[in-house]
Order: structure tokens, then C-alpha cells, then sequence
């Protein structure tokens, strides 16, 4: 079974290798990511511009390629590429006057027939937890893991409709099927603050502090994300935590794929842990998910 | 029609005059006093008393000291949250009323005083002098055409003019006009008598005195309403009723409706032009226990939100500004009323009090503080209109006293139990309902007119009962 | 013979008169086939409107009036009335609607209006000329009441029914009546004592001659009509005889079932066999079947063939011999001639508010369950303190505004009475506990009757409560605490709260059940479920139903004293009912041709109102003419023209239709 793919430019640069996990484990699971042709960047930008419509020309292009190309779903990783194209494809689907304004700019016949599914998505929905689970070689037994989902994967819930966008559980579901154990923290589906990284650090750095203290408080062993900013800014911030809150202990945090590639058996070595600022591998190998 | 009504159970040598009868109602004083009920104020709230009761068999004597029936409502323009028509609503209710068997209709009277005993009161009425012969007026409406003294009218709140000889409203019931003595010319200064020439009956008498009757009833309903508060002489800030184009929202209602001074149409009154820029403030007088009143109106916010939609109906570019403290909007379907008000009508809901407002030039400057923003902001405006707290109506409180019903500081009446009994009072067979009892909405007063009849018949068949069994 | 028609046009002021030229009408309508007299007045509704409408009638010997003013639904029984005042049959006189219809929607054309005008006028005329005369009809009335619902608005509405001397049946669905009011332990806004007064009532209820009380009942079906109602009512067995029971309370202590008790809602567990509550009425013990393991090992029982398994340590246990887990679900039947709907509301549940804990947090609670800790019986006797830990909180967030409000997700509409039981439920808190803090979170606070204003002002002067406008975003549980992040839109500024308790003012909506149970009573309801009355200033009690009534919170959300002023008014229109030995109903129904009908019963299916019944001995389709309300739906859907509403005939409308359609033309 193949699905088509959108990786993002992320995540096939400098997070290249969370990529190439997710690629891996596909073929272990039975499927195959085929990556659409001729992608470009999906813009990025759709929550934060005030230009209703320019936005949505590169993602429309990106959707009217995959129906162009045969397809009618299109799969993604990276939270900020699902939250820029379903979105798009719900204005598409659903607001004739804004659709046909982009659809006559670019020049392409689309109607929003793409359905857009995130990885996670497409394990629970198309594939299931459960075949997931039977597939896992090395259960990631004993690993307390937060499951933060961040704000794009979920909101807005009318228009992504993934899951509730205040007690979301198909992150833990997924964990529970590597046989790892989710634990419950109030702050799961809290702005990580990434987007003001740039124009205000301190902002970027306070949201980051309360969500990982409070996994920390709850007892988590990492934090994993659907998001490779997400993974970026909470990994990255920790030194600075550090700086004005001597008290604060690190805590790795690491890309969804790259769990599910080590309950998968992949080699932890192909997996970009290199790239990660907290090394999750000390942790790793204490609760034996590697050798 | 205007059949003289004898009534019993009146003192010795009292003079037995009843000179405001409406329709036929020859029953009244057929029936035993336990089936005979006074209903003390005619708007909304009492004539639904009244006509549960005259439906329910009762004969029912509801008095009201303004010459016609109605109320309040009967000003309204319109009334939320459907914006149907206020008159529309109500007039065949006050038609009904007028024209019930078993209602019958006394204005132009106040209760003069209590006697007797639950399930057997004897009241002292006094008749005002109307200066028209009720039994002989046709109602045909010739003396008002001819009058010569135009002046402002009460009906219309100050906003449009009407002549001396009058009727409230041209929908009256009873629809027989009265004299006003102060704008008479003939009763100021001796000379005119135009009406009483054009009479083809003969019914304007210009030396009528005032006279009192006695009524025995079993039970009595008070719904005596309420009243505007006196914002022109207590509120400076607002002008103090000497700013032009400055309203109370009452008044407002009047420039709402089709029928009103200005056909509906939302003008200035200082020089007629049309109002484009219109602010509304709320809880003027309301919510200020320092120096005004320190209650909540209740249906200010809903008026308020009702006026701004109609504004905008009839002036679509005009803008619209609200003051507030906070919305208040509880009601069936009130929220979504106030919902739509400022998501599809685009009206401008500023959170906070106006401070003060004045004159210049053409304009009046509003000046108030925006709590949200933490901003002062002034406003240039066509109009204002005030929707000033809503205060008992005058004389409230003697009547209280006379019936033995215990007033709050306000003058409100105080009924026994405000969670149970919402609507006994101290005194065995009198109740309350309405505004009286405390500010409310139409739905309310209709709803505690319902329940008063409903107390009264439970009172006086018990009453009947006692009576059965003692003999 | 021709009738002698009369022509009446009212300028309704500037209403019509301004785009309807009103002499031209007149004078049109002299020219109509059959009118011997026209004219216009400023106001026809007006008293020497009417008077012109009598004495013409009476003088030129009419039999037939059309009036050309507002619509049918304002003056049509003003002026049926007058004519038939001076000796004519009322339903001769037709409305034709010049207002609404014509002169409101061509307000700039006047000679469209006025010739719109006159072709109303003319097929009125038409109309009028085949209307026949017709009287009344009447309709039997059972003098007895049914109350749906047993908590204060059916009890207060029974019991001024039983007092004017009318028999009263109430259906309460819990174990005993008293409603939410017996959760509640004060009131706003002078702190009265509820369960005093609400036992009061109670009593009066169990001691009233004329009221039967149905508990553990729900109505089953609903037959009849207006005055002749016939409710069946189901009741679930309580398996505890009242007459042997002493209330020991021995079975309550042998019941090896422990869940979740709903009236102290969950605060406390309860057995299978459990008092309701703790009011005097409820001291009888009553077993939950869906709880007892006597009834849930059935199954597994029967087929190990031995009774022994099953459990019965509250029979073993009674020393009275006052269980029998035998006793079946009963049938009651009542003859009524109204019915009371008072059917109440529940709250919202909180687990529809992920963002506060879902009810998953333990010391998230809503608002009767904050009221069930200030009762002195309730579950901490009266003192306030955490569901988690038993400590006593010392910062309290109460959130209003919980599901209300919220157009988007949640519920549009605003509860009414949360504003004021959270200032109750902060000032009663901030008088137990004295260095506690009560943090209100509102939007807008709504104290708006008489004396709840000053209650609020002087909760914030006087008790400290600590008020912020603003919309809470999340409450989460972290380290033992409660956090609660809001922000206060007057300072612009984002706060987070640690709190001990956090009390939800959630919303309030329909009892379940109320889709099925409105369906039965075949009474409408709103989009929210809740009962819709037939006007809302007018007839704010009165359903769409005929004999049947709202009160309550079943009609919309509302406090105790809006619910018993409606409850007493659903009284007095009852009462008012059933002043008269008969009902009278309007003649104007549908009629059926038998010679025509071939019974095939589409109209049976068609009728909104039951009133069409196939007469199992002719079988041809009959009327209910109690129940008819004339809409015509049957004259529509009969395929053989065997059906006719009286005085609206199809001949009549294509009449009508032609006179419109020929003018229309003209203009």
C-alpha cells in the first residue's frame, strides 16, 4: 500500500533523519510513503498572516498536484505542514468564494478532494493500533513518556477535527501500543511558544519551562512531540531554563518517529539522535529500550 | 352601553355615583362578594389578572387612575426578543378587557381607602373629575378635533403634542376623552368652550366634581406598575433634561413606533434632523446606590440592545454606541438576541459609564471610559438616550400603606415569602403582581398576573368553602 | 339569496392609511358584487370603531362583514364579537388582512398597495358570501389535573389546584418529589432556609386529600385531548412496602452495593437500597433494580438453577419483612382535563469541559454539588470541604458561565439564575471559612431583581469576594493544587489562580428524556429541547398543546421565584378552565363527506394533532372535533375530496385565488 507524501522542508533538511525514520518504520508496518512530485514549501504560514488568500496558493498548488497526480490522500509528519494543508483543504472544501478566488489565481481546477492525514493519523485510522501494536518487536516498556501534542495538530478543532482539542488521547494511544507508558500532564496541548522564538525569546522560553516541568512533575522519563519545531525549541530552551532557574533538570525530548522506529527495532544509530541538545540515549539505555 | 352601576355595600348617606362605566356589566353587584375581585392597575400585568378571573367566572373591578386602559406597554414600540409589535400584542387584550362580561372597567380612580376583611373588603374609591359625562360620550372623537389649546403630550412622553380635551391613545379603551384643567382655556381663563359646543351630546361638563363610591370585593390584585426615574431633575450629568436631543428610553419607544409623534421615524426633536449618530447609556440611575438607585432595572439591557436593532432597521448607515456595565440578558432567547445585536447589526458595546455629556454645537459630546481598554473615550453625537432606572409609580407607597403591604426602602412591595410566596403579601386576599413587586419583563408581569388570579380563586373558594361549611 | 355585505376599511393611524389610499379602497368596494355599505376608520379596533361596524350591521341588516385591517391573529375575535353582539352569527365576519399583507410591504407604492387593497377586499367578499353560520361546539371536561414533574414548580402548581378544590395527580420520576431544591440549602438572596420551607410544602403536599402522588413514575402514554386526557403512568417498583417499613435502616447496612449517590451527587456512596434524601419525605428506603445484585446475577443465576445465589441480604436483613425484590413495575391510569409540565432541568455535565478536568478532577465540582456541601445533612454536614482530601480549602474558584453562553460550542443561551446562587454559594463559603478566599470568575453579572444587585455589592464590600471578568481558559491539577488559568479583561492582564476547590456554575439544560416525553405530550420544543410556550408575553404558559401547561425550568432556565409565579399561573389558567361545566371550541374544522371518503387513512397519518380516527364501523375517517384545530392538512392530502375545513372550502380559496390573481394583473 502506498501513500502519497508530503515531507516538508524540515523535515528534509535539517531534520532529515526524523524523516527518514518515519519512511522506515512505514515499511515495516506494510506501507510505503511515496513522495509527491515536484513539492514546494507549504507556506508555513496559514495561522499567522492576515492575507486571506495569497497564503493558500502554495498548499493549493501542493493539493492540486496530489489530485493531479492520482491521488486522493495525502499524508504528512510534520504538525505545521498538516495544520497549514487541511486547513487549506477546509477552505476549499467548504468556502466557495475564497476557493475559487485561489483556484482562478493559480489556475487549477481543485475542490478540496484531497483528504489530509497526519502519520499519526493515518496509524490509528488506516492502519490501526492495534495491527501497530502486534508489529512492535521492542516494547517500550517501562518508559513514561508526555505525549505533547502542541497547538497545530489539534486546533482549530473545527476545521482539523483530529481529535478533542482539549483531552485529545490518540498520542497516548499511540504510546500505549509501543507498550510504553503514557503519563497524563495538564499542560499537553499548550503552546510551546516556538513561533515567538524569534521575536521574543523570553516568551519561547517561559512556555517551554512550564511545559516540561509540569511532564517532569508528572512523572515523565521524556516528552515526545508530533512536531519537529515543537522537538527543536522544548530541547533547545533547556540550557537557558537552566540559566535563570538553577533548579530545573533536564529532560530529553525526542520525535514521535523516532520512538516508534526503536519499538520497531530500527537501529538507534540512523536515528538523528546525535541532533537531539538532551541525549535521550543514557535514558534509553537505563530503561532498556536499547541495548 | 355606559349603564349606571349601583353598587352595594356602601355607607349611609354616601353618595352613590358611578359615573365611569364601560360596556355592559350589570352582573358585578349580582354576584356574593366572594366571587368579586379588585384588580388595582390596568396595564399588562392586570388586565391578564382580569381576564384569567372574568374567564374563571369572577366579577372582577379593575381600576386605574389614568383615564384608559393599557400601561406602560401600550407606549412600547415594539417588544423583545421577537420584536413583535408592542400594540399589536396588546390591544386586542385591552379590547377584551373593555368588552368583557364580567370586567369591569374603572378609570380615572384611586383607591382611597381599605375596610373590612379578607374575603370581605370594602374599598373607598375616588372618582377624578374627567369633566366629560362619561354616560353620555359617545366616544366619537369630535371635541378633540375642535379643540383649540395644543400642548405636550403624556401619552407620548413630552415628544409630541396633543390638545387639552384628550384621549391617551387613539386606541383607548374606554375610548372617552377627558379634560386636562391646567391647558383648558375655558377652565383657565373662563373663556372657549369649543368642546363643549361641538358635543352633539351634550356630555362635556365643565363643572364636575369629583366624587367617591365604595366597592366590596373578596379578594384584590395590586399591579400598580412602575415609573420612569426623575433623571431630569437628579442626574446633572446627563444634562439634567436641559441638554436637547437627550431621551429617556420610554420616550425613545415613542419615536420607535408607527404610530408615534414622528411616524416612526428616529429624528431630533431639537431640530428634526435624522439621527446618525446615536448613543445609548444604561444604568442611568440604575446600580448606583451612592447616589441613586441601588437595584438593577432588569429590562434596561434588553430595551437598550431591542432600540439599538431598531435604530438600525430604520437608519442603516447610522452607528450605534452602547454603554454598559454589565449585559444582562437572562431571558428565553434574550442571549441570542444580544448576540445577534453585535454580531450582525454591528453595534458598538462599550463597557463602562458615561461620565457626562454635553452640548456643542450641533452635536452632544458623550464623555466615558472604555473599562476594557482602560481608555477614556468621547463620542460626538446626535442624540442620546438614556435607559434611566425604572422606580415605583407614584403614590406606591401610600397605597401600601392603606392596603397593609409592606414597602422596601425603594417602595417596592414586599411580598410574604420571595421564594414560595412570591405573590401573597402580609394581608390574607390581597396579592401582588407586576413591577410593583420589583422591576421585570413583559413575560414575567404576564406570567405573576396568572399566578394572582390563580391565588385569588384558590383564596375565595376556600373563603366559600368556610362559608359552606359553617352553615 | 344573495347576503348584504358590509365593507369596513380601518387606517390602522399611519399603518395603512399611508400606502393604502383608504377612500379608494371604499370606493372600490361599493362597486363589489353584494356590498351594500363601505367605509373607513382611523382605528376599526377602537370602541366607536366597533360601534360603527354594530350599528351598521344593525341598520342596514347585513349578513356578512369583511373588516380590512391588521391581520386575523390580532382583531378577528375583537370583531366576530361585536357582530355577534347585536345579533349576528360572528362567523360571517371575515378579516382581510390589508396590513401585514399589503400596506406593510409596499410602503412606497401606493397605487400597488391600494389596488392589492381592494383585491384582499374582494376575495374576502367571496369568501364571506359561501361562509355558512355556525355555532360553537363543546367538548366534555374532566375536572381532575395531572403535574408532570414533582420538584417545586408541579408541587406549588398542585397544591393551589388542590386548594380551589380540584383533584391533582403528580408524576415524579425520582424516588420522592421535592425536585433540586432539596439539594439546594439557602436561598438568594435573604438566605432563607430551604429545606424548612420546601418541607413545608412537602408536607402539605403528603397531607392534601385531593393530591396523589406518583413516585418512581413516568408517563407511559399520552390519549385524549383538551379536557379529556387520559395519562398512563408507568411506576418502577421501590420494592420496599411503606406500610411495613419502619426506616430502622438495617437494610442500608447489609446492601453490599456501593456506587455513586446521585442526589449528593457523587459526593457520597449510597447501597442499592438507599434513602433518596434526607428530607422527612424520603425516609423510606427505596432499591435501585440497576444497582441490586440481586437483579444484576439474574442471568448467571437462572442458569445455575439456584435462586440461592442471588443476593438478598436486605430481605434477610428487614425485621419487618417489608422487601419484596418480587414486587413488578405498575400501571396506573388518570382521567385529567389539564396537564402541568414541570418537568425541571438538569445540569450540564462537566465531563463535556475538558478544559476543567473533564470531571475527572475530584475537586473540580459543579454547582449542586458545592450546594450539597453547605448542607448541614448533606454529606460533610453542612461543612465545606475538598471531595479529595477532607481539608478545607482555603482559596475557592467559582467559574459562571460554564456551557452557557457559548454559542460555538456549548450552549447559546444563559442559565439566568447562576449569577446569583454563585454569590450565595461565595458569601455562604466566605462565612464558614474566614481566611478563605472566593475568587468569582464572571462575564457578566447578572443580579437583576429586586434586592440582588445590593446582595452581589455587598458579597464584594463586605465579604471580600474577589470578582474577575473573565473567561476561564483551563483548570488543571498539579502537585496537590488546583490552577486555574483566567485572565481579567478590565486590567488587560493574564492571572493563574491556585486553588483548593474550583466550583463550576454549569449549565443548565432540559431533563433528559424531554425529546420523548414533549413527543407524547405532543408539545413543541425549542432547538435547545427546552418546552416552547404558544406566546411568549401573551401566553408565556400555555404549550402548543391545548390542556397542556409549562412551568418552570422546563420552559426555560429560571430561579425559584420566577418558577413559582409560573407555576401559580399554569394554577390560574387551569382553574379558569375549569370554571366553565363544558369547553367550547371553535367550529371551524375539517368535515368529511362520507358519501366520498374510501377510508384509505391518508389523512390519519397526515394530522399534526391526532384528530383524524378511522371509524372502525363505517370505515370512513372521522374528526375529533375537540382536537381539530382547522389547519386544512387533511383537505390537502385527500386524494378523493372527501375532506373540507368548514367555512375555508377549496371552492372558496380558488375564488380567493382568482379575485388575487385577476388584479393582479391589472396592476
Amino acid at each position: 500500500m502506498k501513500y502519497p507524501y508530503f515531507p516538508g522542508c524540515t523535515l528534509y533538511t535539517k531534520a532529515k533523519k526524523l524523516d527518514d525514520a518515519g519512511r522506515e518504520c512505514s515499511l515495516k508496518l506494510g506501507f510505503e510513503l511515496d513522495e509527491l512530485k515536484d513539492w514546494t514549501c507549504c507556506g508555513a504560514t496559514f495561522p499567522l498572516v492576515n492575507d486571506q488568500h495569497i497564503t493558500m496558493s502554495g498548499p493549493t498548488r501542493i493539493l492540486a498536484d496530489t489530485k493531479d497526480q492520482g491521488n486522493d490522500k495525502l499524508v504528512t509528519l510534520c504538525s505545521v505542514c498538516f495544520n497549514v494543508l487541511k486547513r487549506t483543504n477546509h477552505v476549499m472544501l467548504n468556502d466557495e468564494e475564497r476557493r475559487s478566488k485561489v483556484t482562478d489565481f493559480i489556475e487549477r481546477d481543485y475542490h478540496g478532494e484531497v483528504e489530509v492525514l497526519h502519520y499519526l493519523q493515518l496509524l490509528r485510522d488506516e492502519i490501526g493500533f492495534d495491527v501497530l501494536k502486534e508489529k512492535v518487536v521492542k516494547p517500550l516498556e517501562g518508559l513514561k513518556v508526555a505525549c505533547y501534542y502542541g497547538c497545530l495538530l489539534l486546533r482549530p478543532v473545527k476545521e482539523i477535527g483530529l481529535d478533542s482539542m482539549e483531552d485529545p488521547t490518540i498520542f497516548e494511544d499511540f504510546i500505549r501500543a509501543l507498550g510504553g507508558e503514557p503519563i497524563e500532564f495538564p499542560y499537553k496541548v499548550e503552546c510551546c511558544g516556538a513561533f515567538q522564538a524569534v521575536h521574543s525569546m523570553d516568551t519561547a522560553t517561559r512556555c517551554s519551562r512550564e511545559i516540561l516541568n509540569s511532564a517532569k512533575n508528572c512523572g515523565a522519563d521524556l516528552v515526545i512531540t508530533t512536531c519537529p519545531l515543537c522537538q527543536f525549541n522544548l530541547d533547545d530552551r533547556q540550557p537557558e531554563i537552566q540559566k535563570s532557574d538553577p533548579g530545573f533538570s533536564s529532560i530529553p525530548v525526542v520525535y514521535f518517529t523516532q520512538l516508534l522506529a526503536l519499538a520497531l527495532d530500527l537501529s538507534a544509530e540512523e536515528l538523528g539522535f546525535e541532533r537531539n541538545l538532551i541525549d535521550p540515549l543514557p535514558l534509553l539505555k537505563e530503561k532498556g529500550v536499547i541495548a | 352601553m355606559g349603564e349606571l352601576v349601583e353598587l352595594t355595600g356602601l355607607k349611609d348617606g354616601e353618595p352613590v355615583t358611578c359615573v365611569a362605566v364601560f360596556g355592559d356589566h350589570s352582573d358585578f353587584e349580582n354576584v356574593p362578594v366572594d366571587r368579586r375581585v379588585m384588580v388595582i392597575g390596568a396595564g399588562i400585568t392586570g388586565i391578564t389578572s382580569a381576564i384569567d378571573l372574568g374567564n374563571a367566572g369572577y366579577q372582577v373591578m379593575m381600576v386605574d387612575r389614568l383615564p384608559s386602559v393599557g400601561g406602560r406597554m401600550l407606549q412600547l414600540s415594539e417588544t423583545f426578543p421577537t420584536l413583535d409589535c408592542a400594540q399589536c400584542t396588546l390591544t386586542p387584550r385591552t379590547v377584551e378587557s373593555g368588552q368583557h362580561p364580567n370586567v369591569l372597567l374603572k378609570t380615572s380612580c384611586e383607591i382611597e381607602e381599605l375596610k373590612g376583611e379578607p374575603g370581605d373588603y370594602t374599598v373607598r374609591l375616588r372618582q377624578k373629575v374627567t369633566y366629560v359625562d362619561w354616560n353620555k360620550c359617545t366616544g366619537c372623537g369630535t371635541c378633540i378635533q375642535k379643540c383649540p389649546s395644543k400642548g405636550i403630550a403624556l401619552f407620548e412622553r413630552d415628544a409630541g403634542r396633543m390638545t387639552a380635551i384628550y384621549t391617551l391613545s387613539p386606541q383607548a379603551v374606554p375610548n372617552k376623552p377627558v379634560i386636562d384643567p391646567d391647558r383648558c382655556r375655558f377652565l383657565t381663563r373662563g373663556k372657549c368652550g369649543v368642546c363643549a359646543k361641538a358635543c352633539p351630546v351634550d356630555a362635556i361638563d365643565y363643572k364636575q366634581e369629583e366624587s367617591f363610591f365604595e366597592a366590596q370585593v373578596g379578594a384584590i390584585i395590586v399591579a400598580t406598575g412602575f415609573d420612569i426615574y426623575d433623571w431630569k431633575n437628579k442626574m446633572p450629568e446627563y444634562g439634567g433634561g436641559k441638554v436637547p436631543d437627550v431621551i429617556d428610553g420610554l420616550t425613545f419607544e415613542r419615536y420607535l413606533s408607527a404610530s408615534g409623534p414622528t411616524a416612526g421615524e428616529i429624528v431630533r426633536p431639537s431640530d428634526g434632523k435624522l439621527v446618525k449618530d446615536i448613543v445609548f447609556i444604561q444604568c442611568v440611575g440604575s446600580r448606583n446606590p451612592e447616589f441613586h438607585k441601588a437595584y438593577c432595572s432588569r429590562v434596561c439591557c434588553m430595551y437598550t440592545a431591542k432600540h439599538a436593532r431598531l435604530y438600525k432597521h430604520k437608519v442603516h448607515d447610522g452607528q450605534v454606541y452602547i454603554f454598559y456595565i454589565d449585559i444582562r440578558s437572562t431571558g428565553k432567547g434574550y442571549e441570542q438576541f444580544i448576540q445577534q445585536s453585535v454580531s450582525e447589526e454591528e453595534i458598538i458595546y462599550i463597557r463602562g459609564r458615561a461620565a457626562k455629556l454635553y452640548r456643542d454645537g450641533e452635536k452632544i459630546i458623550v464623555n466615558g471610559a472604555d473599562t476594557l481598554t482602560g481608555k477614556n473615550i468621547e463620542i460626538a453625537a446626535d442624540m442620546v438616550v438614556l435607559a434611566a432606572a425604572m422606580v415605583p409609580n407614584e403614590g406606591a407607597r401610600e397605597l401600601a400603606d392603606m392596603l397593609g403591604i409592606n414597602c422596601n426602602d425603594d417602595g417596592f412591595f414586599v411580598e410574604d415569602n420571595y421564594k414560595l410566596s412570591p405573590i401573597e403579601t402580609g394581608q390574607q386576599g390581597i396579592y401582588l403582581a407586576g413591577c410593583c413587586q420589583g422591576i421585570k419583563d413583559i413575560a414575567d408581569s404576564a406570567a405573576q398576573g396568572s399566578a394572582a388570579s390563580s391565588k385569588a380563586q384558590v383564596f375565595l373558594s376556600s373563603v366559600r368553602r368556610q362559608k359552606q361549611e359553617a352553615v | 339569496m344573495e347576503k348584504k355585505l358590509g365593507v369596513f376599511v380601518c387606517w390602522c393611524g399611519s399603518n395603512i392609511a399611508g400606502s393604502v389610499d383608504v377612500d379608494k379602497a371604499v370606493e372600490e368596494a361599493k362597486k363589489l358584487d353584494g356590498v351594500v355599505h363601505a367605509e373607513n376608520y382611523m382605528y376599526m379596533c377602537s370602541d366607536p370603531g366597533q360601534q360603527l361596524v354594530k350599528d351598521t350591521i344593525a341598520e342596514k341588516g347585513l349578513d356578512g362583514v369583511v373588516v380590512a385591517c391588521c391581520s386575523p391573529r390580532m382583531h378577528e375575535n375583537t370583531f366576530r364579537k361585536a357582530a355577534g353582539s347585536v345579533g349576528m352569527n360572528s362567523y360571517l365576519v371575515e378579516i382581510a388582512n390589508i396590513r401585514e399583507q399589503c400596506s406593510w410591504v409596499h410602503q412606497n407604492n401606493k397605487p400597488v398597495a391600494t389596488a392589492k387593497a381592494v383585491s384582499i377586499i374582494e376575495g374576502t367578499l367571496d369568501k364571506v358570501k359561501e361562509n355558512l353560520p355556525l355555532e360553537t361546539i363543546t367538548i366534555d371536561l374532566t375536572k381532575r389535573v395531572c403535574v408532570v414533574g414533582g420538584g417545586i414548580a408541579g408541587i406549588m402548581s398542585a397544591l393551589d389546584l388542590a386548594n380551589a378544590d380540584y383533584d391533582v395527580a403528580i408524576i415524579e420520576r425520582d424516588p420522592a418529589i421535592g425536585g433540586h431544591m432539596a439539594q439546594i440549602s439557602q436561598t438568594f438572596p435573604y438566605f432563607h432556609n430551604i429545606p424548612e420551607l420546601l418541607q413545608k410544602k412537602i408536607d402539605e403536599v403528603n397531607a392534601h386529600s385531593r393530591i396523589k402522588v406518583y413516585v418512581n413514575s413516568e408517563v407511559e402514554v399520552l390519549d385524549g385531548y383538551v379536557g379529556n386526557f387520559n395519562v398512563t403512568i408507568k411506576t418502577r417498583p421501590a420494592f420496599v412496602d411503606p406500610a411495613k417499613c419502619t426506616a430502622c435502616g438495617k437494610c442500608l447496612e447489609v446492601c453490599p452495593v456501593s456506587v455513586a449517590d446521585e442526589f449528593n451527587r457523587g459526593l457520597s456512596q449510597r447501597g442499592a437500597i438507599f434513602r433518596y434524601n434526607q428530607m422527612e419525605n424520603a425516609r423510606i428506603p427505596v432499591l435501585e433494580q440497576s444497582d441490586c445484585l440481586h437483579f444484576v446475577d439474574v442471568e448467571d443465576a437462572e442458569m445455575d438453577a439456584g435462586a440461592s445465589v442471588r443476593c438478598q441480604a436486605c430481605v434477610e436483613a428487614c425485621p419487618e419483612d417489608a422487601i419484596d425484590l418480587g414486587t413488578i413495575r405498575k400501571l396506573n391510569e388518570e382521567f385529567v382535563g389539564a396537564i402541568v409540565m414541570a418537568t425541571g432541568y438538569d445540569l450540564y455535565s462537566p465531563a463535556k469541559m475538558p478544559e476543567y478536568g473533564a470531571g475527572k478532577i475530584p475537586d473540580v465540582i459543579d454547582a449542586l454539588a458545592f450546594e450539597r456541601l453547605l448542607d448541614p445533612t448533606g454529606p460533610t454536614k453542612g461543612q465545606v470541604l475538598r471531595p479529595s482530601d477532607g481539608q478545607v480549602p482555603k482559596k475557592v474558584v467559582f467559574i459562571q458561565c460554564v456551557g452557557s453562553r457559548d454559542p460555538e460550542r456549548h450552549k447559546a443561551y444563559c442559565s439566568r439564575a447562576c449569577c446569583m446562587y454563585t454569590a450565595k454559594q461565595a458569601r455562604l463559603y466566605r462565612q464558614q471559612v474566614e481566611d478563605g478566599t472566593a475568587y468569582v470568575s464572571y462575564m457578566d453579572i447578572r443580579s437583576d431583581s429586586r434586592d440582588f444587585e445590593e446582595f452581589v455589592q455587598k458579597g464584594m464590600e463586605e465579604e471580600n469576594l474577589v470578582y474577575i471578568r473573565g473567561r476561564v481558559a483551563k483548570v488543571i491539577q498539579e502537585n496537590g493544587f488546583l490552577r486555574v488559568f483566567t485572565s481579567d479583561t478590565l486590567s488587560s492582564r493574564q492571572l493563574e489562580i491556585e486553588a483548593d476547590l474550583v466550583v463550576l456554575a454549569m449549565a443548565m439544560e432540559p431533563k433528559t428524556g424531554i425529546r420523548d416525553l414533549a413527543k407524547k405530550m405532543n408539545v413543541t420544543i425549542d432547538g435547545d429541547a427546552f418546552l416552547s410556550e404558544t406566546h411568549i408575553k401573551l401566553y408565556p404558559v400555555e404549550s402548543s398543546t391545548k390542556g397542556v401547561y409549562l412551568a418552570g425550568c422546563g420552559q426555560s432556565p429560571k430561579d425559584i421565584t420566577d418558577t413559582v409565579s409560573q407555576a401559580l399561573a399554569t394554577a390560574g389558567k387551569i382553574q379558569t378552565m375549569f370554571s366553565n361545566e363544558t369547553l367550547i371550541a371553535d367550529p371551524l374544522i375539517a368535515e368529511v363527506f362520507s358519501d366520498v371518503c374510501s377510508g384509505c387513512g391518508i389523512c390519519i397519518d397526515i394530522c399534526p394533532y391526532g384528530a383524524r380516527l378511522m371509524n372502525d364501523f363505517t370505515r370512513i375517517s372521522d374528526v375529533n372535533q375537540a382536537v381539530c384545530q382547522g389547519c386544512g392538512a387533511c383537505m390537502a392530502a385527500c386524494p378523493n375530496k372527501a375532506c373540507e375545513l368548514i367555512n375555508s372550502t377549496s371552492r372558496q380559496f380558488v375564488r380567493m385565488i382568482g379575485d388575487f390573481a385577476g388584479k393582479a394583473e391589472a396592476v
